[in-house]
Protein backbone atom coordinates (compact mmCIF):
# COMPACT_ATOMS: atom_id res chain seq x y z
CA UNK A 1 0.00 0.00 0.00
CA UNK A 2 1.32 3.39 -0.95
CA UNK A 3 -0.17 6.58 0.35
CA UNK A 4 0.13 10.17 -0.70
CA UNK A 5 -0.73 12.78 1.86
CA UNK A 6 -2.33 16.08 0.99
CA UNK A 7 -3.93 18.70 3.14
CA UNK A 8 -7.47 19.70 2.32
CA UNK A 9 -7.50 23.38 1.34
CA UNK A 10 -10.66 24.44 3.15
CA UNK A 11 -10.78 22.41 6.33
CA UNK A 12 -7.04 21.94 6.77
CA UNK A 13 -7.62 18.24 7.43
CA UNK A 14 -4.99 15.76 6.35
CA UNK A 15 -6.33 13.50 3.55
CA UNK A 16 -4.70 10.51 1.95
CA UNK A 17 -5.19 8.44 -1.14
CA UNK A 18 -4.58 4.78 -0.80
CA UNK A 19 -3.39 2.27 -3.38
CA UNK A 20 -4.95 -1.14 -3.04
CA UNK A 21 -4.53 -4.28 -5.03
CA UNK A 22 -7.64 -6.17 -6.12
CA UNK A 23 -7.06 -9.63 -7.50
CA UNK A 24 -5.72 -11.56 -9.32
CA UNK A 25 -7.44 -14.19 -7.20
CA UNK A 26 -10.50 -12.18 -6.22
CA UNK A 27 -13.55 -14.42 -6.63
CA UNK A 28 -15.59 -11.75 -8.41
CA UNK A 29 -13.16 -10.89 -11.16
CA UNK A 30 -14.35 -13.65 -13.53
CA UNK A 31 -11.03 -15.38 -13.82
CA UNK A 32 -7.72 -13.83 -12.92
CA UNK A 33 -7.83 -10.10 -13.46
CA UNK A 34 -5.75 -7.82 -11.28
CA UNK A 35 -6.66 -4.21 -10.64
CA UNK A 36 -4.46 -1.68 -8.91
CA UNK A 37 -6.83 0.96 -7.57
CA UNK A 38 -6.04 4.35 -6.11
CA UNK A 39 -8.73 5.25 -3.62
CA UNK A 40 -9.74 8.55 -2.16
CA UNK A 41 -11.97 7.38 0.64
CA UNK A 42 -14.40 5.14 -1.19
CA UNK A 43 -13.99 6.83 -4.56
CA UNK A 44 -11.77 5.24 -7.19
CA UNK A 45 -9.32 7.84 -8.49
CA UNK A 46 -7.34 5.67 -10.88
CA UNK A 47 -7.34 2.06 -11.93
CA UNK A 48 -4.86 0.02 -13.90
CA UNK A 49 -5.83 -3.49 -14.96
CA UNK A 50 -3.11 -6.12 -15.30
CA UNK A 51 -3.89 -9.11 -17.48
CA UNK A 52 -2.02 -12.09 -18.84
CA UNK A 53 -2.44 -14.55 -15.97
CA UNK A 54 -4.35 -16.95 -18.23
CA UNK A 55 -2.11 -16.53 -21.27
CA UNK A 56 -1.62 -20.00 -22.67
CA UNK A 57 -0.26 -19.16 -26.11
CA UNK A 58 -3.12 -20.75 -28.02
CA UNK A 59 -2.24 -18.73 -31.13
CA UNK A 60 1.32 -20.10 -31.10
CA UNK A 61 0.11 -23.63 -30.40
CA UNK A 62 -2.33 -23.44 -33.30
CA UNK A 63 0.52 -22.79 -35.71
CA UNK A 64 1.86 -26.27 -34.93
CA UNK A 65 -1.49 -28.03 -35.44
CA UNK A 66 -3.35 -29.13 -38.51
CA UNK A 67 -6.36 -27.04 -39.49
CA UNK A 68 -8.99 -29.31 -37.99
CA UNK A 69 -6.98 -29.75 -34.77
CA UNK A 70 -7.29 -26.03 -34.09
CA UNK A 71 -11.06 -26.24 -33.49
CA UNK A 72 -10.86 -27.65 -29.93
CA UNK A 73 -8.18 -25.06 -29.13
CA UNK A 74 -10.21 -22.04 -30.20
CA UNK A 75 -13.24 -23.34 -28.30
CA UNK A 76 -11.19 -23.00 -25.13
CA UNK A 77 -10.37 -19.33 -25.73
CA UNK A 78 -13.69 -17.81 -24.79
CA UNK A 79 -14.92 -20.75 -22.77
CA UNK A 80 -18.48 -19.47 -22.43
CA UNK A 81 -19.07 -19.18 -26.16
CA UNK A 82 -17.30 -22.25 -27.48
CA UNK A 83 -19.56 -22.85 -30.45
CA UNK A 84 -19.36 -19.22 -31.59
CA UNK A 85 -15.56 -19.40 -31.54
CA UNK A 86 -15.34 -22.59 -33.55
CA UNK A 87 -18.00 -21.34 -35.96
CA UNK A 88 -16.08 -18.11 -36.58
CA UNK A 89 -12.88 -20.07 -37.13
CA UNK A 90 -14.51 -22.57 -39.50
CA UNK A 91 -16.12 -19.77 -41.49
CA UNK A 92 -12.77 -18.03 -41.99
CA UNK A 93 -11.15 -21.26 -43.15
CA UNK A 94 -14.09 -22.03 -45.43
CA UNK A 95 -13.66 -18.58 -46.93
CA UNK A 96 -10.03 -19.41 -47.72
CA UNK A 97 -11.01 -22.79 -49.15
CA UNK A 98 -13.70 -21.12 -51.23
CA UNK A 99 -16.36 -23.68 -50.31
CA UNK A 100 -20.06 -22.96 -49.93
CA UNK A 101 -21.74 -24.91 -47.13
CA UNK A 102 -25.24 -26.42 -47.57
CA UNK A 103 -28.36 -24.53 -46.52
CA UNK A 104 -29.21 -27.01 -43.77
CA UNK A 105 -25.78 -26.67 -42.17
CA UNK A 106 -26.15 -22.88 -42.21
CA UNK A 107 -29.45 -23.16 -40.33
CA UNK A 108 -28.01 -25.58 -37.79
CA UNK A 109 -25.08 -23.23 -37.21
CA UNK A 110 -27.47 -20.32 -36.64
CA UNK A 111 -29.38 -22.41 -34.11
CA UNK A 112 -26.18 -23.46 -32.31
CA UNK A 113 -24.86 -19.91 -32.22
CA UNK A 114 -28.09 -18.59 -30.73
CA UNK A 115 -28.30 -21.37 -28.14
CA UNK A 116 -24.70 -20.56 -27.25
CA UNK A 117 -25.62 -16.90 -26.86
CA UNK A 118 -28.42 -17.80 -24.44
CA UNK A 119 -26.04 -20.12 -22.63
CA UNK A 120 -23.39 -17.42 -22.27
CA UNK A 121 -25.87 -14.74 -21.23
CA UNK A 122 -27.28 -17.10 -18.59
CA UNK A 123 -23.86 -17.52 -17.00
CA UNK A 124 -23.40 -13.76 -17.18
CA UNK A 125 -26.82 -13.05 -15.63
CA UNK A 126 -26.25 -15.58 -12.88
CA UNK A 127 -22.80 -14.41 -11.86
CA UNK A 128 -23.62 -10.72 -12.25
CA UNK A 129 -26.78 -11.16 -10.18
CA UNK A 130 -24.86 -12.99 -7.50
CA UNK A 131 -22.21 -10.28 -7.32
CA UNK A 132 -24.74 -7.56 -6.67
CA UNK A 133 -26.49 -9.66 -4.05
CA UNK A 134 -29.17 -11.65 -5.89
CA UNK A 135 -27.87 -15.15 -5.20
CA UNK A 136 -31.09 -16.92 -6.15
CA UNK A 137 -30.80 -15.66 -9.76
CA UNK A 138 -27.53 -17.55 -10.07
CA UNK A 139 -29.15 -20.82 -9.03
CA UNK A 140 -32.06 -20.38 -11.44
CA UNK A 141 -29.83 -19.41 -14.37
CA UNK A 142 -27.57 -22.41 -13.89
CA UNK A 143 -30.66 -24.63 -13.70
CA UNK A 144 -31.74 -23.56 -17.19
CA UNK A 145 -28.18 -23.64 -18.51
CA UNK A 146 -28.03 -27.29 -17.53
CA UNK A 147 -30.66 -28.03 -20.20
CA UNK A 148 -28.47 -26.35 -22.83
CA UNK A 149 -25.47 -28.36 -21.70
CA UNK A 150 -27.61 -31.49 -22.02
CA UNK A 151 -28.32 -30.52 -25.63
CA UNK A 152 -24.57 -30.14 -26.20
CA UNK A 153 -24.03 -33.57 -24.67
CA UNK A 154 -26.67 -34.94 -26.98
CA UNK A 155 -25.08 -33.64 -30.20
CA UNK A 156 -21.44 -34.26 -29.38
CA UNK A 157 -21.03 -36.12 -26.09
CA UNK A 158 -19.26 -33.14 -24.58
CA UNK A 159 -20.99 -30.48 -22.53
CA UNK A 160 -18.81 -27.38 -22.55
CA UNK A 161 -16.67 -27.71 -25.67
CA UNK A 162 -18.61 -29.86 -28.12
CA UNK A 163 -16.28 -29.31 -31.16
CA UNK A 164 -19.39 -29.93 -33.21
CA UNK A 165 -18.52 -27.33 -35.85
CA UNK A 166 -16.08 -28.61 -38.43
CA UNK A 167 -14.48 -27.02 -41.45
CA UNK A 168 -16.96 -27.77 -44.20
CA UNK A 169 -19.96 -28.40 -41.98
CA UNK A 170 -20.63 -30.33 -38.81
CA UNK A 171 -19.15 -33.39 -37.13
CA UNK A 172 -22.18 -35.59 -37.77
CA UNK A 173 -25.92 -35.37 -38.26
CA UNK A 174 -28.28 -34.23 -35.53
CA UNK A 175 -29.18 -37.00 -33.08
CA UNK A 176 -32.66 -38.42 -32.74
CA UNK A 177 -34.83 -36.35 -30.44
CA UNK A 178 -32.84 -33.17 -30.99
CA UNK A 179 -35.79 -31.08 -32.19
CA UNK A 180 -37.90 -32.14 -29.20
CA UNK A 181 -35.13 -31.31 -26.75
CA UNK A 182 -34.59 -27.82 -28.18
CA UNK A 183 -38.36 -27.15 -28.37
CA UNK A 184 -38.79 -28.28 -24.77
CA UNK A 185 -36.02 -25.92 -23.72
CA UNK A 186 -37.46 -22.96 -25.65
CA UNK A 187 -40.96 -23.50 -24.24
CA UNK A 188 -39.66 -23.72 -20.70
CA UNK A 189 -37.15 -20.89 -21.01
CA UNK A 190 -39.71 -18.34 -22.29
CA UNK A 191 -41.51 -18.66 -18.94
CA UNK A 192 -38.34 -18.78 -16.86
CA UNK A 193 -36.92 -15.64 -18.43
CA UNK A 194 -40.02 -13.76 -17.24
CA UNK A 195 -39.30 -15.09 -13.76
CA UNK A 196 -35.73 -13.76 -13.83
CA UNK A 197 -37.04 -10.41 -14.92
CA UNK A 198 -39.54 -10.46 -12.05
CA UNK A 199 -36.61 -10.92 -9.70
CA UNK A 200 -34.40 -8.14 -11.09
CA UNK A 201 -35.92 -5.67 -13.55
CA UNK A 202 -37.89 -3.66 -11.00
CA UNK A 203 -36.02 -4.79 -7.91
CA UNK A 204 -35.23 -1.66 -5.90
CA UNK A 205 -31.89 -2.98 -4.65
CA UNK A 206 -30.82 -4.13 -8.08
CA UNK A 207 -31.76 -0.76 -9.61
CA UNK A 208 -29.76 1.09 -6.94
CA UNK A 209 -26.74 -1.11 -7.60
CA UNK A 210 -26.78 -0.76 -11.40
CA UNK A 211 -28.47 2.44 -12.56
CA UNK A 212 -25.95 5.17 -13.30
CA UNK A 213 -23.11 2.79 -12.46
CA UNK A 214 -20.25 2.17 -14.88
CA UNK A 215 -21.53 4.65 -17.43
CA UNK A 216 -19.72 4.76 -20.76
CA UNK A 217 -20.59 7.36 -23.37
CA UNK A 218 -21.27 6.70 -27.02
CA UNK A 219 -18.03 8.49 -27.96
CA UNK A 220 -15.97 6.28 -25.65
CA UNK A 221 -17.66 3.16 -27.00
CA UNK A 222 -16.55 4.19 -30.48
CA UNK A 223 -13.00 5.08 -29.52
CA UNK A 224 -12.52 1.87 -27.49
CA UNK A 225 -14.00 -0.28 -30.32
CA UNK A 226 -16.56 -1.96 -28.10
CA UNK A 227 -18.65 -3.66 -30.78
CA UNK A 228 -21.28 -5.65 -28.93
CA UNK A 229 -23.85 -5.49 -26.12
CA UNK A 230 -21.86 -2.76 -24.34
CA UNK A 231 -22.04 -0.59 -27.46
CA UNK A 232 -25.72 -1.32 -27.98
CA UNK A 233 -26.43 -0.34 -24.37
CA UNK A 234 -24.80 3.04 -25.10
CA UNK A 235 -26.81 3.69 -28.25
CA UNK A 236 -24.53 2.37 -31.01
CA UNK A 237 -26.86 0.39 -33.26
CA UNK A 238 -24.36 -2.18 -34.52
CA UNK A 239 -24.92 -5.89 -34.77
CA UNK A 240 -22.86 -7.94 -37.22
CA UNK A 241 -25.93 -10.06 -37.93
CA UNK A 242 -27.70 -6.95 -39.20
CA UNK A 243 -24.92 -4.82 -40.71
CA UNK A 244 -22.78 -7.55 -42.33
CA UNK A 245 -25.16 -10.55 -42.49
CA UNK A 246 -23.70 -14.05 -42.63
CA UNK A 247 -25.25 -17.57 -42.64
CA UNK A 248 -28.46 -16.09 -44.00
CA UNK A 249 -29.30 -13.96 -40.95
CA UNK A 250 -30.95 -11.46 -43.29
CA UNK A 251 -33.78 -13.98 -43.80
CA UNK A 252 -34.60 -14.22 -40.07
CA UNK A 253 -37.04 -11.95 -38.31
CA UNK A 254 -35.44 -10.44 -35.20
CA UNK A 255 -34.77 -7.08 -33.58
CA UNK A 256 -31.52 -5.58 -32.37
CA UNK A 257 -32.27 -4.18 -28.90
CA UNK A 258 -30.52 -0.93 -28.01
CA UNK A 259 -30.56 1.41 -25.02
CA UNK A 260 -28.99 4.82 -24.61
CA UNK A 261 -28.08 5.07 -20.91
CA UNK A 262 -24.79 3.18 -21.24
CA UNK A 263 -24.83 2.07 -17.59
CA UNK A 264 -24.81 -1.40 -16.04
CA UNK A 265 -28.60 -1.50 -15.99
CA UNK A 266 -28.82 -0.72 -19.73
CA UNK A 267 -26.40 -3.54 -20.41
CA UNK A 268 -28.62 -5.85 -18.36
CA UNK A 269 -31.68 -4.76 -20.35
CA UNK A 270 -29.92 -5.25 -23.68
CA UNK A 271 -28.72 -8.74 -22.81
CA UNK A 272 -32.09 -9.89 -21.49
CA UNK A 273 -33.79 -8.54 -24.62
CA UNK A 274 -31.15 -10.31 -26.71
CA UNK A 275 -32.04 -13.62 -25.09
CA UNK A 276 -35.66 -13.10 -26.16
CA UNK A 277 -34.56 -12.30 -29.72
CA UNK A 278 -32.31 -15.37 -29.73
CA UNK A 279 -35.29 -17.50 -28.77
CA UNK A 280 -37.20 -16.06 -31.73
CA UNK A 281 -34.32 -16.92 -34.08
CA UNK A 282 -34.00 -20.41 -32.58
CA UNK A 283 -37.67 -21.17 -33.28
CA UNK A 284 -37.37 -19.96 -36.88
CA UNK A 285 -34.18 -21.93 -37.45
CA UNK A 286 -35.65 -25.06 -35.88
CA UNK A 287 -38.61 -24.94 -38.27
CA UNK A 288 -36.22 -24.82 -41.23
CA UNK A 289 -34.02 -27.73 -40.13
CA UNK A 290 -35.14 -31.12 -41.35
CA UNK A 291 -34.52 -33.96 -38.86
CA UNK A 292 -32.18 -35.71 -41.29
CA UNK A 293 -30.18 -34.43 -44.25
CA UNK A 294 -26.82 -33.08 -45.25
CA UNK A 295 -24.49 -32.16 -42.42
CA UNK A 296 -21.33 -31.31 -44.42
CA UNK A 297 -20.15 -30.50 -47.89
CA UNK A 298 -19.44 -33.29 -50.39
CA UNK A 299 -15.74 -32.70 -50.73
CA UNK A 300 -13.60 -35.79 -50.15
CA UNK A 301 -10.54 -33.60 -49.57
CA UNK A 302 -12.03 -31.89 -46.52
CA UNK A 303 -14.77 -33.98 -44.94
CA UNK A 304 -14.14 -37.56 -43.81
CA UNK A 305 -16.42 -40.22 -45.26
CA UNK A 306 -19.25 -41.72 -43.16
CA UNK A 307 -18.15 -44.51 -40.85
CA UNK A 308 -20.18 -47.26 -42.52
CA UNK A 309 -18.32 -46.62 -45.79
CA UNK A 310 -14.96 -46.58 -44.01
CA UNK A 311 -15.64 -50.10 -42.78
CA UNK A 312 -16.74 -51.46 -46.16
CA UNK A 313 -14.90 -49.56 -48.93
CA UNK A 314 -11.18 -49.31 -49.48
CA UNK A 315 -11.30 -45.82 -51.06
CA UNK A 316 -13.23 -44.49 -48.11
CA UNK A 317 -10.70 -46.01 -45.71
CA UNK A 318 -7.83 -44.36 -47.59
CA UNK A 319 -9.66 -41.05 -47.58
CA UNK A 320 -10.37 -41.35 -43.86
CA UNK A 321 -6.74 -42.16 -43.18
CA UNK A 322 -5.46 -39.23 -45.27
CA UNK A 323 -7.73 -36.69 -43.60
CA UNK A 324 -6.90 -37.81 -40.07
CA UNK A 325 -3.15 -38.24 -40.63
CA UNK A 326 -2.30 -35.37 -42.96
CA UNK A 327 -5.29 -33.08 -42.80
CA UNK A 328 -6.19 -30.94 -45.76
CA UNK A 329 -4.35 -28.07 -47.37
CA UNK A 330 -5.78 -24.58 -47.51
CA UNK A 331 -4.88 -22.18 -50.36
CA UNK A 332 -2.49 -19.39 -49.42
CA UNK A 333 -4.14 -16.15 -48.40
CA UNK A 334 -5.79 -14.46 -45.48
CA UNK A 335 -9.38 -14.11 -44.36
CA UNK A 336 -11.39 -12.54 -41.56
CA UNK A 337 -15.09 -13.34 -41.23
CA UNK A 338 -16.84 -11.36 -38.50
CA UNK A 339 -19.66 -12.98 -36.54
CA UNK A 340 -21.75 -11.69 -33.64
CA UNK A 341 -20.61 -13.62 -30.60
CA UNK A 342 -22.26 -13.28 -27.17
CA UNK A 343 -19.71 -10.60 -26.23
CA UNK A 344 -19.71 -8.72 -29.51
CA UNK A 345 -18.00 -8.87 -32.84
CA UNK A 346 -15.82 -11.91 -32.95
CA UNK A 347 -13.75 -13.35 -35.71
CA UNK A 348 -10.55 -15.08 -36.65
CA UNK A 349 -7.93 -13.46 -38.80
CA UNK A 350 -6.51 -16.54 -40.47
CA UNK A 351 -3.39 -16.62 -42.64
CA UNK A 352 -2.48 -19.67 -44.68
CA UNK A 353 0.73 -20.38 -46.59
CA UNK A 354 -0.87 -23.15 -48.62
CA UNK A 355 0.00 -26.07 -46.32
CA UNK A 356 -2.01 -28.24 -43.94
CA UNK A 357 -1.19 -26.05 -40.92
CA UNK A 358 -2.23 -22.46 -40.27
CA UNK A 359 0.54 -19.89 -40.65
CA UNK A 360 -1.08 -17.57 -38.16
CA UNK A 361 -4.44 -17.24 -36.46
CA UNK A 362 -5.56 -14.25 -34.44
CA UNK A 363 -8.82 -14.05 -32.58
CA UNK A 364 -10.56 -10.72 -32.24
CA UNK A 365 -11.19 -10.79 -28.51
CA UNK A 366 -14.15 -8.59 -27.50
CA UNK A 367 -13.31 -9.16 -23.82
CA UNK A 368 -9.81 -7.69 -24.27
CA UNK A 369 -11.24 -4.42 -25.54
CA UNK A 370 -13.92 -4.39 -22.82
CA UNK A 371 -11.18 -4.89 -20.25
CA UNK A 372 -9.26 -1.98 -21.72
CA UNK A 373 -12.30 0.28 -21.37
CA UNK A 374 -12.89 -0.89 -17.78
CA UNK A 375 -10.74 1.93 -16.42
CA UNK A 376 -13.02 4.47 -18.10
CA UNK A 377 -16.06 2.95 -16.42
CA UNK A 378 -14.83 2.62 -12.84
CA UNK A 379 -12.77 5.79 -12.30
CA UNK A 380 -14.86 8.31 -10.40
CA UNK A 381 -17.19 5.64 -9.06
CA UNK A 382 -17.28 3.88 -5.71
CA UNK A 383 -15.10 0.90 -4.93
CA UNK A 384 -18.21 -1.15 -4.14
CA UNK A 385 -19.38 -0.58 -7.71
CA UNK A 386 -16.18 -1.94 -9.27
CA UNK A 387 -17.44 -5.50 -8.99
CA UNK A 388 -20.85 -4.58 -10.39
CA UNK A 389 -19.16 -2.97 -13.39
CA UNK A 390 -16.80 -5.90 -14.04
CA UNK A 391 -19.82 -8.18 -13.91
CA UNK A 392 -21.83 -6.00 -16.25
CA UNK A 393 -19.24 -5.88 -19.05
CA UNK A 394 -19.10 -9.69 -19.08
CA UNK A 395 -15.38 -10.27 -19.58
CA UNK A 396 -14.10 -13.81 -19.96
CA UNK A 397 -10.45 -13.89 -18.99
CA UNK A 398 -9.78 -16.87 -21.25
CA UNK A 399 -10.71 -14.60 -24.15
CA UNK A 400 -8.68 -11.66 -22.83
CA UNK A 401 -5.46 -13.62 -22.42
CA UNK A 402 -5.85 -16.46 -24.95
CA UNK B 1 -16.72 2.47 -52.07
CA UNK B 2 -14.58 -0.08 -53.87
CA UNK B 3 -10.82 -0.58 -53.75
CA UNK B 4 -9.58 1.59 -56.66
CA UNK B 5 -11.79 4.54 -55.64
CA UNK B 6 -10.54 4.32 -52.06
CA UNK B 7 -6.91 4.17 -53.16
CA UNK B 8 -7.40 7.18 -55.45
CA UNK B 9 -9.02 9.10 -52.60
CA UNK B 10 -6.23 8.26 -50.15
CA UNK B 11 -3.50 9.17 -52.60
CA UNK B 12 -5.15 12.49 -53.25
CA UNK B 13 -5.68 13.24 -49.57
CA UNK B 14 -2.18 12.24 -48.44
CA UNK B 15 0.34 13.38 -51.06
CA UNK B 16 3.47 11.27 -51.13
CA UNK B 17 1.93 8.20 -49.53
CA UNK B 18 2.19 4.88 -51.32
CA UNK B 19 -1.15 3.08 -51.23
CA UNK B 20 -1.42 -0.17 -53.13
CA UNK B 21 -4.20 -2.66 -53.44
CA UNK B 22 -3.58 -6.01 -51.73
CA UNK B 23 -5.05 -9.38 -52.74
CA UNK B 24 -8.14 -10.29 -50.73
CA UNK B 25 -10.03 -13.58 -50.75
CA UNK B 26 -12.80 -12.55 -48.35
CA UNK B 27 -13.60 -9.49 -50.52
CA UNK B 28 -12.79 -6.99 -47.78
CA UNK B 29 -10.95 -4.12 -49.42
CA UNK B 30 -7.27 -4.47 -48.54
CA UNK B 31 -4.56 -1.91 -49.03
CA UNK B 32 -0.85 -1.67 -48.33
CA UNK B 33 0.25 1.66 -46.91
CA UNK B 34 3.84 2.86 -46.66
CA UNK B 35 5.19 2.97 -43.11
CA UNK B 36 5.90 6.70 -42.96
CA UNK B 37 2.36 7.72 -43.87
CA UNK B 38 0.36 5.49 -41.52
CA UNK B 39 -0.73 8.34 -39.29
CA UNK B 40 -1.87 10.62 -42.12
CA UNK B 41 -3.73 7.83 -43.88
CA UNK B 42 -5.34 6.71 -40.63
CA UNK B 43 -6.57 10.22 -39.91
CA UNK B 44 -8.13 10.50 -43.37
CA UNK B 45 -9.75 7.08 -43.00
CA UNK B 46 -11.32 8.08 -39.70
CA UNK B 47 -12.40 11.62 -40.59
CA UNK B 48 -13.25 11.70 -44.33
CA UNK B 49 -17.01 12.18 -44.66
CA UNK B 50 -17.46 9.32 -47.12
CA UNK B 51 -15.32 6.85 -45.12
CA UNK B 52 -15.70 7.39 -41.33
CA UNK B 53 -13.79 4.32 -40.21
CA UNK B 54 -14.46 5.12 -36.56
CA UNK B 55 -13.84 1.60 -35.25
CA UNK B 56 -10.47 -0.11 -35.15
CA UNK B 57 -11.83 -3.63 -34.83
CA UNK B 58 -8.48 -5.38 -34.72
CA UNK B 59 -4.78 -4.65 -34.88
CA UNK B 60 -2.35 -7.49 -35.24
CA UNK B 61 0.78 -8.59 -37.05
CA UNK B 62 1.95 -11.47 -39.19
CA UNK B 63 5.54 -12.70 -39.36
CA UNK B 64 6.47 -14.12 -42.78
CA UNK B 65 10.02 -15.07 -41.77
CA UNK B 66 12.38 -15.87 -43.51
CA UNK B 67 11.08 -13.62 -46.27
CA UNK B 68 11.66 -9.87 -46.23
CA UNK B 69 9.96 -7.50 -45.52
CA UNK B 70 9.35 -9.71 -42.59
CA UNK B 71 6.39 -8.23 -40.73
CA UNK B 72 2.97 -7.13 -41.82
CA UNK B 73 1.00 -5.04 -39.34
CA UNK B 74 -2.71 -5.46 -40.04
CA UNK B 75 -5.44 -2.96 -39.11
CA UNK B 76 -9.05 -4.11 -39.48
CA UNK B 77 -11.33 -1.09 -39.74
CA UNK B 78 -15.11 -0.83 -39.62
CA UNK B 79 -17.32 2.00 -40.76
CA UNK B 80 -20.83 1.53 -39.42
CA UNK B 81 -22.14 4.64 -41.11
CA UNK B 82 -21.29 3.41 -44.61
CA UNK B 83 -21.27 -0.34 -43.90
CA UNK B 84 -17.65 -0.71 -44.99
CA UNK B 85 -14.81 -2.91 -43.84
CA UNK B 86 -11.20 -2.26 -44.69
CA UNK B 87 -7.93 -4.04 -44.04
CA UNK B 88 -4.94 -1.73 -43.97
CA UNK B 89 -1.52 -3.36 -43.95
CA UNK B 90 1.95 -2.03 -43.38
CA UNK B 91 5.08 -3.93 -44.36
CA UNK B 92 8.10 -3.72 -42.05
CA UNK B 93 11.66 -5.00 -42.45
CA UNK B 94 12.96 -7.24 -39.70
CA UNK B 95 15.98 -5.03 -39.02
CA UNK B 96 13.89 -1.88 -38.77
CA UNK B 97 10.61 -2.97 -37.21
CA UNK B 98 9.02 0.19 -35.90
CA UNK B 99 6.17 2.45 -36.93
CA UNK B 100 4.08 5.26 -35.48
CA UNK B 101 1.39 4.46 -32.94
CA UNK B 102 -2.23 5.04 -33.94
CA UNK B 103 -3.44 5.14 -30.33
CA UNK B 104 -3.92 8.89 -30.67
CA UNK B 105 -6.44 8.28 -33.44
CA UNK B 106 -8.12 5.12 -32.15
CA UNK B 107 -7.58 4.79 -28.37
CA UNK B 108 -8.46 1.08 -28.67
CA UNK B 109 -5.06 0.60 -30.30
CA UNK B 110 -3.35 1.09 -26.93
CA UNK B 111 -3.56 -2.50 -25.69
CA UNK B 112 -3.61 -4.01 -29.17
CA UNK B 113 -0.26 -2.37 -29.94
CA UNK B 114 1.10 -3.44 -26.58
CA UNK B 115 0.16 -7.01 -27.49
CA UNK B 116 1.93 -6.77 -30.85
CA UNK B 117 5.05 -5.36 -29.15
CA UNK B 118 4.85 -8.11 -26.54
CA UNK B 119 4.50 -11.01 -28.96
CA UNK B 120 6.33 -9.77 -32.09
CA UNK B 121 8.73 -7.11 -30.83
CA UNK B 122 7.46 -4.45 -33.23
CA UNK B 123 8.06 -1.02 -31.72
CA UNK B 124 5.30 1.59 -31.83
CA UNK B 125 6.92 5.02 -31.72
CA UNK B 126 5.26 7.41 -29.32
CA UNK B 127 3.15 4.80 -27.58
CA UNK B 128 1.77 6.18 -24.29
CA UNK B 129 2.29 3.01 -22.22
CA UNK B 130 4.82 0.72 -23.89
CA UNK B 131 4.94 -2.31 -21.62
CA UNK B 132 4.42 -6.01 -22.19
CA UNK B 133 0.76 -7.00 -22.03
CA UNK B 134 0.41 -10.78 -21.84
CA UNK B 135 3.86 -12.18 -21.14
CA UNK B 136 5.63 -11.73 -17.80
CA UNK B 137 7.64 -8.50 -17.49
CA UNK B 138 10.94 -10.39 -17.29
CA UNK B 139 10.30 -12.52 -20.38
CA UNK B 140 13.07 -12.53 -22.94
CA UNK B 141 12.24 -12.74 -26.62
CA UNK B 142 9.05 -12.41 -28.59
CA UNK B 143 7.10 -15.68 -28.70
CA UNK B 144 4.98 -15.25 -31.84
CA UNK B 145 8.00 -14.63 -34.05
CA UNK B 146 8.47 -17.58 -36.34
CA UNK B 147 12.11 -18.01 -35.27
CA UNK B 148 11.09 -18.19 -31.63
CA UNK B 149 11.18 -21.83 -30.44
CA UNK B 150 7.93 -23.61 -29.65
CA UNK B 151 9.21 -25.63 -26.70
CA UNK B 152 11.91 -24.31 -24.46
CA UNK B 153 13.27 -25.36 -21.11
CA UNK B 154 13.62 -22.71 -18.50
CA UNK B 155 14.90 -23.16 -14.96
CA UNK B 156 12.06 -23.32 -12.43
CA UNK B 157 10.94 -19.84 -11.57
CA UNK B 158 10.72 -19.11 -7.87
CA UNK B 159 8.95 -15.91 -6.96
CA UNK B 160 9.77 -14.12 -3.76
CA UNK B 161 8.26 -11.03 -2.27
CA UNK B 162 9.68 -7.99 -4.00
CA UNK B 163 12.47 -6.48 -1.87
CA UNK B 164 12.73 -3.01 -3.35
CA UNK B 165 11.94 0.44 -2.15
CA UNK B 166 9.34 2.52 -3.86
CA UNK B 167 12.01 4.55 -5.69
CA UNK B 168 13.78 1.43 -6.92
CA UNK B 169 10.45 0.03 -8.10
CA UNK B 170 9.71 3.16 -10.10
CA UNK B 171 13.22 3.10 -11.55
CA UNK B 172 12.80 -0.56 -12.57
CA UNK B 173 9.54 0.16 -14.32
CA UNK B 174 11.21 3.03 -16.16
CA UNK B 175 14.14 0.80 -17.14
CA UNK B 176 11.87 -1.96 -18.45
CA UNK B 177 9.93 0.36 -20.69
CA UNK B 178 10.58 -0.42 -24.27
CA UNK B 179 13.69 1.02 -25.82
CA UNK B 180 14.44 1.08 -29.49
CA UNK B 181 17.01 -1.65 -30.15
CA UNK B 182 19.82 -0.14 -32.22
Amino acid sequence: MAETTTRDQESGLRTETMTVNMGPQHPSTHGVLRLVLTLDGEVVRSASPTIGYLHTGIEKTAEQKKWQQVIPLVERMDYLSAQSNSMAFCMSVEKLLGVEIPERVRNIRVLMAELQRINSHLVWLGTHGMEVGAVSVMLYCFRERELLLNINEMIAGFRLFPSYMRVGGLREDLPRGFHDAVRAFLDRFAVKLDEYEDLLTKNEIYLKRTQGVGVISKEDVVSYSLLGPIARAAGVDYDVRRVFPYLGYETYDFNVPTRTAGDAYARYQVRVAEMRESMKICRQALDRITPAGKWAIDDPRITPPPKDRVYTEMEALIQHFLIYSQGFTVPAGEAYVPVEGPRGEQGFFVVSDGTNRPWRIKSRAPSLLACQALERMIVGGLIADVIAVIGSIDVVMGDVDR
Amino acid sequence: MDGPALIALLQQAVPGATVESAPSIDLHTSVYVSRDHVLDVARVLRDAANLRFAFLAELTAVDVWPREPRYEVVYVLVSIEHRLRLRMKVRLHGADAHLATVSGIWPAANWLEREVWDLFGIVFDGHPDPRRLLMPEDWEGFPLRKDSPVQIRRPPHVAEALQVTEEEFAANVERDRLTRRG
